[in-house]
């Protein structure tokens, strides 16, 4: 008999007393009873509390913010799908910032992430109580890794895309796509049990809020 | 109401004050107090210990002792005890395949309850001293036992109706609801376990500088102050109910007349 | 009640590996107890864990509504496993993900094993898995030619120490900061010699020091969290970032997972991701989640593969009590909580996991009767603090009692002396099971008080009982019980009017 065939028949036999699946009781919050400046002022406090810097400017001022945040900047990754007009600023600077885009079309290699000082990345949704981005891997966030290896990660989020809580954003995402959810920078308990940010992710996690 | 009292074997045989508090308590609210003769102990320690096939007699034994119709409530100075009434009997009948057993310790634990919730949500017992005469001119700290905080849920009854005795000084006990580790044969199993968690209660007991603490558990009590005592320390364990007892005329005085459970008074 | 089933293995089949506690929990404990460091540091770290977990678990209006919706989740998965299983394959499989099944740890090992040879790779880079710790896969693979760095700090902490984990999340709990200096500076190549005891220093020491092995390796083995059987997705819950460099960066990723370890839908994670991270972390929500469905073309390991694996679940699966158990999603909130596991470390509890949830799951994993794990069901106090805290609800005590009870009628029947507690529960037995018993042995008390003496203590107990007597005193019994008391002296509202209480019982 195959390993799964035994695993399986163990498991049928284990449950020969029939146990009843219980109805599934879902009381807790499934929605948000919040205003949109609530939850905008809720994803700032927690953001803030994981030690994100955090930034709220008219969307209007998306392409100035960033070009003021990447100054000093020798070199970004940006996935192909980021607006354009976000970048605008950034590429005006041209001379001073290099500007890699990581596309299906040319993928950066982790050496060449490894070099840059930051990547700039749109997110799916931000979940305002747990002070949660969510990165679905479309292309104005892009692949994994490019949001990973840099040391910096500069994420731009629509203030439309904030919920208060998890399920609100769970029943936004497609399950299959390859998702990161990020809440602060990379940090670690690990040592008596003390939260200190800054291990393997990037340390350094800016969140600007286009109102 | 009438009310028929479970003593609980620790307390009937070793500290029958605490019974007898119980008793004046409730005949003092004009209750009538009967004691069905054929208990004897609830079984916790035989089921806590692995043993349901000796627990069985022993919870057959409470259940006919309580499943008449011969009173209106029964109460136990004790939070565990009363939790293995409520939820331990039944199990235990259940696991030995005694079905009629299993639906009459059903009916005996849901008319069964733990002192302080018999006068706060039955009796309506909110202040002591007004109520009761309660008086007690000590400091005092409280421990919260685990059976009747967390499987009872008693919340702060216990320590609502100290806290309400004229002339009581109560302090707050820190990490007040850690386990004292009694835990039954648990204290003798897991001895040095048990010891470690002991000595840290008594140390947390001893840095309120009350004279004694207080609680709803004679067997916590014994185990806590069997670890004071030892220590040489001053500071010794009274049950609530003996506390709610004590009056202004009739008090019980805490140097050298009473002989407190544990501690060196 | 036959064990046999038509066409089906006999069961319990039990697990093997790391699952066996090689010596009772009492010796253990004792020689951890007495370690003044470890509860020192077990007491600070637990403590602040504690107050963590308390703080943001008080935040949410619908905590008590989470647990409920997430036991009945779990509750459910076990009652369908099978079809969700098939599911799950189904899901995986047709996204271009291949599941392997390994009956036990062996199994499982030799699998893991042969997918790394097929790539040629030696090195590989782990997150850190307790299903991995189980099977004792590092140990497995360094026979096998094979070096697995643990990546994760605490894990990297105890693996630089040649030491054993002590914690499912923090396996490293028992050192504190100088210690872990003291060990990265004895163990690390290129560590800066002068690295302070800082925690943020420490940690930037371990990502320099593994920063190269995350950018160079081919394969990667991980745990995970949650298996998601409506869409073939799998989970894994982290915070440095060191699980993301492993499932994105190499070309193969191998994950072990438990049987259990399924959620019936992707909706469902919104139940599980409030409750794991307040409950482990002490977090809102914990910083790295990232979730994967077999191969994403051009997005992280185009060679993915799962083993599933029994390893003694379904043994615990058979137990109707028991299978509770398997609920468990490894937040450790019952060990941070536990009286027990905060004295004596997780050492003490021999298998992989330690502290109350261990002391249940170990036991019906490996069986009762096995080696020294039928002593974990004892090491308890059935405080209840760990019920309290489990976020899916496993009633521990309940299951611990439950044990206690397998191991007391694994012995029944059986030509043996009886043990003193076997004696000391047959006597109680007598005593507890009549009032008239009860009567004739308190009429015994004042020898007692005779014992006792003129300090009025009883200071020394033979036998088991001397356990007692290590450490407390036995107050003088009373000269009469209280239901002699009752039958010779109480009339009814006597007692009506103050100060009773003390009467006649003065020393």
């Amino acid at each position: 008999m195959s390993a799964r065939d035994e695993v399986m028949n163990r498991i049928k036999s284990a449950l020969r007393d029939a146990p009843v699946a219980p109805e599934i009781p879902r009381n807790y919050r499934r929605d948000s009873h919040m205003g949109a400046g609530q939850r905008l002022d809720l994803l700032v406090d927690r953001l803030v509390d994981y030690k994100a810097n955090v930034f709220v400017v008219p969307a209007a001022d998306a392409s100035a913010k960033l070009a003021e945040l990447l100054a000093g900047s020798s070199s970004i990754v940006v996935p192909h799908g980021l607006p354009e007009s976000w970048l605008a600023a950034v590429k005006n600077d041209a001379g001073t910032v290099r500007l890699q885009v990581d596309s299906p079309e040319r993928r950066l290699t982790v050496e060449e992430l490894d070099a840059v000082d930051a990547v700039v990345t749109a997110a799916a949704v931000a979940v305002a109580e747990t002070g949660t981005i969510m990165l679905d891997g479309s292309p104005s966030q892009g692949r994994r890794v490019i949001s990973l290896v840099p040391d910096r990660h500069i994420c731009l989020l629509l203030a439309q895309d904030i919920v208060e809580v998890l399920p609100e954003a769970i029943a936004r995402l497609e399950p299959t796509s390859p998702q990161t959810w990020i809440s602060g920078p990379s940090a670690t308990s690990d040592i008596e049990l003390e939260r200190v940010e800054g291990v393997h992710g990037p340390r350094t996690l800016d969140v600007v809020i286009l109102n | 109401m009438k009310i028929a009292l479970f003593a609980t074997c620790i307390v009937d045989a070793m500290y029958p004050r605490t019974a007898r508090a119980t008793v004046t308590i409730l005949e003092r609210l004009g209750h009538e107090v009967i004691f069905p003769a054929g208990q004897a102990c609830c079984g916790q320690m035989h089921v806590n210990s692995g043993y349901f096939k000796e627990a069985l007699p022993v919870v057959a034994n409470h259940v006919a002792a309580f499943d008449t119709d011969d009173y209106d409530v029964a109460v136990a100075p004790s939070g565990s005890c009363v939790a293995s009434v409520k939820h331990q009997h039944e199990l235990v009948a259940r696991r030995c395949g005694d079905a009629a057993l299993e639906a009459r310790a059903a009916v005996v634990g849901a008319k069964t309850y733990e002192l302080s919730q018999l006068l706060t949500d039955v009796l309506g017992v909110t202040n002591a001293a007004e109520q009761l005469g309660s008086y007690f001119p000590h400091k005092v700290t409280y421990h919260p036992s685990c059976h009747g905080m967390r499987l009872l849920k008693l919340g702060d009854r216990q320590l609502n109706l100290l806290s309400s005795v004229a002339g009581i000084e109560m302090v707050e006990l820190p990490e007040a609801e850690q386990c004292c580790g009694f835990g039954g044969t648990f204290s003798m199993k897991n001895a040095d376990v048990s010891s470690a968690m002991n000595a840290d209660k008594a140390a947390n007991i001893c840095g309120t500088g009350a004279e004694l603490c207080s609680g709803g558990d004679a067997s916590c009590l014994l185990h806590i102050g069997g670890g004071l005592s030892r220590q040489g320390s001053h500071v010794g364990t009274l049950h609530f109910a003996e506390i709610l007892a004590c009056t202004l005329d009739r008090p019980a005085t805490v140097l050298g007349e009473v002989q407190l459970a544990g501690g060196k008074r | 009640m036959s064990n046999t089933f038509l066409g089906m293995p006999s069961l319990p089949v039990f697990g093997s590996g790391n699952l066996n506690a090689t010596e009772p929990f009492p010796k253990a404990a004792r020689r951890e107890l007495a370690n003044t460091q470890l509860r020192a540091n077990l007491g600070h770290a637990t403590a602040t864990i504690r107050d963590k977990r308390l703080k943001v678990v008080a935040e949410l209006p619908d905590w008590e509504d989470m647990r409920d919706s997430g036991s009945a989740i779990k509750d459910a998965t076990m009652a369908n496993l099978p079809a969700l299983l098939e599911q799950f394959e189904a899901n995986f499989t047709v996204r271009g993900g291949v599941i392997h099944w390994a009956r036990d740890a062996q199994e499982a090992n030799e699998i893991v094993t042969a997918l790394i040879q097929a790539t040629g790779e030696s090195e590989v880079v782990k997150v850190k898995s307790m299903a991995t710790q189980e099977i004792g896969l590092n140990e497995y693979l360094q026979e096998q030619g094979i070096a697995a760095y643990e990546t994760d700090l605490a894990e990297l902490i105890v693996q630089l120490d040649h030491d054993k984990p002590s914690h499912i999340l923090v396996p490293a709990i028992h050192k504190n900061r100088s210690q872990i200096r003291e060990i990265f500076l004895r163990e690390m190549v290129d560590v800066d010699p002068g690295l302070s005891d800082d925690p943020a220093r420490l940690a930037e020491a371990a990502r320099k020091h593994l920063r190269k092995k995350f950018l160079s390796a081919k394969v990667a083995v991980s745990g995970a969290n949650f298996g998601l059987a409506e869409t073939g997705t799998l989970t894994v819950v982290e915070s440095e970032g060191n699980g993301r460099m492993c499932l994105t960066l190499p070309e193969t990723l191998i994950t072990v997972m438990g049987i259990e370890k399924l959620l019936p839908s992707f909706t469902d994670l919104e139940v599980f991701m409030q409750l794991l991270p307040r409950s482990s972390t002490g977090e809102r929500m914990n910083p790295y989640t990232s979730l994967w469905t077999g191969v994403t073309p051009g997005d992280g390991p185009q060679n993915v593969h799962l083993v599933m694996l029994d390893n003694g679940r379904t043994a615990a699966l058979a137990d109707k009590m028991g299978r509770t158990a398997l609920n468990c999603i490894r937040c450790s909130a019952c060990m941070n909580v536990c009286p027990v596991y905060e004295r004596t470390g997780g050492h003490a509890y021999g298998s992989t996991y330690p502290g109350p949830i261990g002391a249940i799951l170990s036991p019906l994993m490996t069986g009762i009767t096995s080696e020294e794990n039928n002593s974990l069901p004892y090491a308890s106090s059935l405080c209840g603090a760990c019920y309290d805290a489990c976020p899916v609800k496993i009633n521990i005590p309940e299951v611990l009692v439950h044990l206690r009870g397998e191991d007391v009628d694994s012995t029944r029947g059986k030509v043996k002396v009886p043990t003193q507690m076997d004696l000391m529960m047959k006597g109680a037995q007598w005593a507890f099971s009549s009032g008239s018993h009860l009567n004739l042995l308190e009429k015994g008390l004042p020898l007692g008080k005779l014992v006792a003496g003129r300090n009025k203590v009883i200071k020394k107990l033979p036998g088991i009982a001397a356990g007692w007597t290590q450490s407390r005193d036995i107050p003088a019994p009373p000269s009469q019980s209280f239901r002699q008391w009752w039958a010779k002296e109480h009339k009814p509202g006597s007692a009506v009017g103050p100060g009773t209480t003390t009467e006649g019982e003065q020393a």
